[in-house]
């Protein structure tokens, strides 16, 4: 049988359950027997579970010797950071997986590279690692993805974590498929939640896909380290208690092993500071309701007024108004601020997968009708530029500004 | 110069529902398209084709029916299109797919550049682009959004970072990831589309790519999939009455208090 999941014909008594409790659909009755297309099928297993009848069975692959796995010990952080300064998504990383470690009664490590960033290492104590493997290099001084990953590598092969996470950000992204690949590891992207399985104490990886509009729960039963990159904005970052105490352990690292075939020739920083969607608290997002590139300067001053960062949606970046970096939605970037006003955005379902999971949603839209008021906290039916100034007026008057 | 793309068949929409009574996705009526990200880098692959010269090659791994999207590849300008195809392939995670995908450029043989688009619409884990790279050995540069300069050998691209953009040089063969910012794609010419309706598309088997089967698959699949749930629908709250002033006023008492705790 070189099918990974197959029906047994003479146990299959015709019944559907296992149609019903396909999620893909991947299952149709040909007469009186169950016939699963392998083309849509995941072998996600929820049809094994269902039949009553033991008419299906999937290819199992060997369990992994209990004591390899065992081997594999603490939950290992990534600490990303940028010209020494170490990025707020490592904190929340660390306050997760404080909680998992924890629960796995393991320790929390995080693992920072970087050139002259010896310092940051205390931040991270005090943030809730009860260590840090430190490697400081010149050659590490910003992001390169091959000494990145090689280092990496080198630090998970010589001292085998249990759970290693990261940013799912652009340099987490690029970095950790690298390593996973190598190390052989199981990677799930993109988390939005994380928790341990208190019976195998695997790590459950929660997930969206398809833009938001579906949940996985993911696990790597067979494979150690259990590796994720982790959304931004979505765990909580932790607190820092400046008389934590950890150990800073220095690695050495073969001289070799930092090579890069890529060469960095050129970086421009985006002259906008508030460009870091990612990061943002608050978003001021404006579409094709604003009508005319010059009106993005209104929606930029109520921006500045209330600390927020500028996006737009798609069809404001096609015309032009904006450059893409700004561009929130399916193609552009997927954020989870405290708030997110959306002004003059119709709420295309392509823009909602890039904003629906931001904890207050304003919209501000002419058409009544707008999508975007079925996932709106507060709506204001109107012209965005009408409104705009309003608002910029009274919540500088309210926060003093 | 040899431009192999890598590209995914996605459903069109990701407006997927699942149906409560019967826990299924709801496909129905939905249609499948190549993945919007890899349809720049088909473009960008043929734009450099016009540039310096050269070939391009689709290559997509999936059932018989994503044959479909090599046929839109060549559409676009693509030479070529080869079906990566084998029911070993099924339940294959970014592990697998990456890994799949490599045996058959190793196939290939002689690409110069590899391009993926960032990610996928339906799984987006933008994994497997550099996944190719670790299989094969190979250079990245991710999130470009800037071909600069294309020479033998040698390649320099910009790449899209949180905090700003960087430009990296790399040696040729290696792998890129593309951003919608490169380029505006070209609708299919007529020429294209009788091309792509002639195009003989080869389909390679795992034994074709001579893949090692415990790395396919479910086999060679790290992760597993247990459980896909609808997460719970977001309610549409409260629509401010009144004149504009008066919802300005308003709006500022209720988000007043969260405003000042985001920039504290």
């Amino acid at each position: 049988m070189s099918d990974p999941i197959w029906v047994l014909s003479d146990k299959c008594v015709g019944c559907k359950l296992c149609v019903k409790a396909c999620p893909f659909g991947a299952i149709e009755m040909e007469g009186r027997l169950a016939r699963i297309d392998l083309a849509k099928c995941t072998l996600c297993g929820a049809c094994v579970a269902a039949c009553r009848f033991e008419a299906i069975e999937m290819k199992q692959k060997a369990a992994a010797d209990a004591s390899d796995l065992a081997a594999y010990k603490d939950v290992w952080v990534f600490a990303e950071q940028t010209d020494g300064h170490v990025e707020s998504i490592t904190y929340e990383l660390l306050g997760e997986g404080r909680k998992l470690a924890d629960d796995l009664g393991m320790k929390l490590c995080a693992v920072l590279l970087g050139s002259q960033v010896q310092e940051q290492a205390r931040k991270l104590i005090e943030r809730g690692a009860d260590y840090v493997h430190l490697v400081d290099r010149p050659e590490l001084a910003y992001f390169q993805d091959e000494p990145y990953a090689a280092v990496l590598i080198d630090l998970i092969r010589r001292h085998k974590p249990n759970v290693v996470l990261s940013g799912a950000t652009t340099i987490g992204r690029s970095l950790v498929a690298r390593v996973a690949v190598s190390v052989n590891a199981g990677l799930t992207a993109d988390c939005t939640g994380l928790a341990i399985d208190p019976e195998t104490k695997n790590l459950l990886q929660t997930r969206p896909a398809f833009g938001g509009n579906i949940m996985a729960t993911i696990i790597t039963p067979n494979h150690r380290p259990q590796m994720a990159t982790v959304r931004h904005k979505v765990m909580k970052e932790a607190v820092a208690d400046p008389a934590r105490q950890g150990q800073v352990l220095v690695e050495a690292i073969a001289g070799q092993i930092l090579k890069s075939r890529t060469r960095r020739t050129a970086f421009v920083r985006e002259k906008e500071s508030t460009v870091n969607l990612a990061e943002a608290n608050i978003i001021v997002s404006g579409g094709r309701g604003l009508q005319k590139p010059e009106n993005f300067e209104i929606l930029r001053e109520f921006a500045e007024v209330v600390g927020a960062g500028v996006g737009a949606s798609r069809a404001a970046v096609d015309a032009n108004w904006i450059p893409y970096s700004h561009q929130v939605g399916q193609t552009g970037k997927t954020v989870c601020p405290k708030i997110y006003f959306a002004c003059g955005i119709s709420g295309q379902i392509q823009h909602l997968a890039g904003m629906s999971s931001a904890e207050i949603i304003v919209a501000i839209n002419r058409d009544p009708d707008a999508p975007i008021f079925n996932i709106a906290t507060y709506g204001i039916v109107g012209n965005a530029l009408e409104i705009l100034p309003l608002l910029t007026s009274e919540f500088r008057k309210a926060l003093g500004k | 110069m040899h431009f192999v793309v890598c590209i995914k068949q996605v459903p069109e929409t990701t407006d997927v529902k699942i149906n409560p009574e019967t826990n299924t996705l709801i496909r129905d009526g939905v249609a499948s398209v190549v993945n919007p990200f890899d349809v720049y880098a088909i473009e960008e692959a043929v734009r450099l084709k016009e540039r310096v010269g050269g070939k391009v090659t689709a290559v997509t791994m999936g059932p018989p029916q994503a044959e479909a999207v090599l046929r839109e590849a060549i559409a676009m300008g693509a030479d070529a299109g080869i079906l990566i195809s084998d029911r070993a392939f099924a339940g294959s995670d970014t592990w697998a797919t990456s890994y799949t995908l490599s045996a058959a450029l190793r196939k290939i043989g002689d690409y110069s550049l590899i391009l993926c688009g960032k990610q996928a619409s339906d799984g987006d884990t933008a994994q497997v682009g550099p996944g190719i790279a670790t299989h094969l050995n190979l250079p990245q540069i991710t999130y470009v959004r800037k071909i600069e300069e294309i020479a033998e050998g040698r390649i320099v691209a910009e790449r899209l970072l949180e905090n700003g953009c960087e430009s990296i040089e790399s040696p040729l063969p290696c792998v890129l990831t593309v951003v919608k910012e490169i380029n505006e794609p070209r609708l299919p010419s007529l020429k294209g589309k009788m091309a792509a309706r002639k195009a003989a598309i080869p389909t390679w088997t795992a034994a074709d790519i001579e893949a090692d089967r415990k790395k396919l698959g479910l086999d060679g699949s790290p992760t597993k999939v247990v459980k896909i749930f609808t997460p719970p629908a977001r309610e549409g709250g409260e629509v401010l009455q009144g004149e504009p002033h008066e919802c300005a006023r308003r709006l500022v008492e209720l988000l007043k208090e969260t405003i000042i705790a985001a920039n504290a």
